[in-house]
């Protein structure tokens, strides 16, 4: 696996709510895998430190009140965010973090509760979308299967929206079956068009429900293809 | 029935729900157990979420706050409506 020298270690910010509970798991691919520390950052911190990148984890942040990232999308820290994104700064958002994302706008759509209302807990597999965004350049024709674990992960968008995402190649990874179709089967939670993940138009803000990060070693689960939407990330800003 | 609290606060319910157009699961859970366990004649099931809001009003400013936190936090405008009402 890569292994980035001292001198050009990138900074990536981890922003923890209370409540979100898989940054331990993200630092720790990051750190074993790829040799980088992850800085914590709390959510009352007004000031981001100097970063190449931030990361939100999944978890419950505020334990779902009112809508899921909703609350945390609302936290000291996402002002911050908020500019550091809209100044071209990169961003991945896993599972609560993709929640967060949209709560604050900084993705668009929403994250509604699973269509068959259970907390699904399972590995599913991924494929690409199209579009010029690193993940559907770098993961083309690849099918990747990471795990999800959530209530609340079916996307939702208007029309209108959905035809943009289309347009500009926004959706980054579907739910496809082992043939790489996006079949209703293979379609966890009732997300529209199955999708599971999605980019900002700049490209540079990726939001999944999946699990990259419990899919980095094949003793644990496997699978290991999360390690390949992680060094996408990775090489998204590097 | 006199209005909770001061004559310088009001009470608003803000009520949300889905926009029709989105799938509930939940409504459509309640719906197919009422049918199951032998409620006939419900057509239909909608749950929304209420919230009942005690604010300063003493100049009247209270309706204008309330629709603005109803809009900006309270609802989804992504996936969800709502109505504001003095109480």
């Amino acid at each position: 696996m890569k292994r980035i020298t001292a001198t050009g270690v990138p900074r990536i910010g981890l922003i923890e709510f209370p409540g979100s509970n898989c940054d331990r798991d993200c630092a720790d691919a990051f750190w074993r895998h790829f040799g980088i520390k992850l800085q914590p950052v709390w959510h009352t911190e007004r000031v981001l430190p100097n970063l190449d990148a931030v990361l939100l984890p999944g978890g419950f942040s505020y334990g779902d009140y009112l809508r899921s990232g909703a609350l945390a999308a609302h936290s000291p820290i996402m002002a911050a965010v908020k500019s550091f994104v809209a100044s071209g700064g990169p961003a991945l958002g896993i599972c609560n973090g993709f929640q967060v994302l949209t709560e604050s706008h900084l993705l668009p759509g929403a994250l509604l509760r699973n269509q068959g209302r259970k907390f699904i807990c399972k590995a599913v597999d991924l494929m690409a979308g199209s579009g010029e965004s690193v993940y559907c350049r770098s993961l083309a024709s690849r099918r990747l299967r990471v795990p999800i674990a959530h209530g609340e992960g079916r996307y939702h968008i208007d029309n209108d929206g959905l035809q943009r995402l289309r347009d500009n190649g926004q959706v980054a990874f579907r739910y496809v079956d082992q043939n790489g179709a996006a079949t209703a089967d293979a379609n966890p939670n009732g997300a529209l068009d199955n999708i599971a993940g999605i980019v900002s138009e700049n490209g540079r803000v990726l939001g999944l429900m999946p699990h990259p990060e419990r899919a980095t070693d094949l003793l644990i689960g496997g699978s290991a293809d999360g390690l390949a939407i992680l060094e996408s990330f990775l090489t998204s800003f590097m | 029935m006199a209005s909770v609290g001061s004559p310088d606060s009001s009470e608003f319910e803000v009520v949300v729900q889905l926009k029709p157009e989105v799938l509930d699961p939940e409504a459509r859970a309640i719906q197919e157990t009422l049918a199951r366990i032998g409620y006939d004649g419900v057509r239909s099931v909608q749950v929304s979420k209420r919230y009942i809001l005690t604010v300063d009003d003493k100049s009247g400013q209270g309706a204008a706050l309330v629709e603005s936190v109803a809009r900006e936090f309270l609802a989804n405008p992504v996936s969800e409506t709502f109505q504001v009402r003095k109480l």
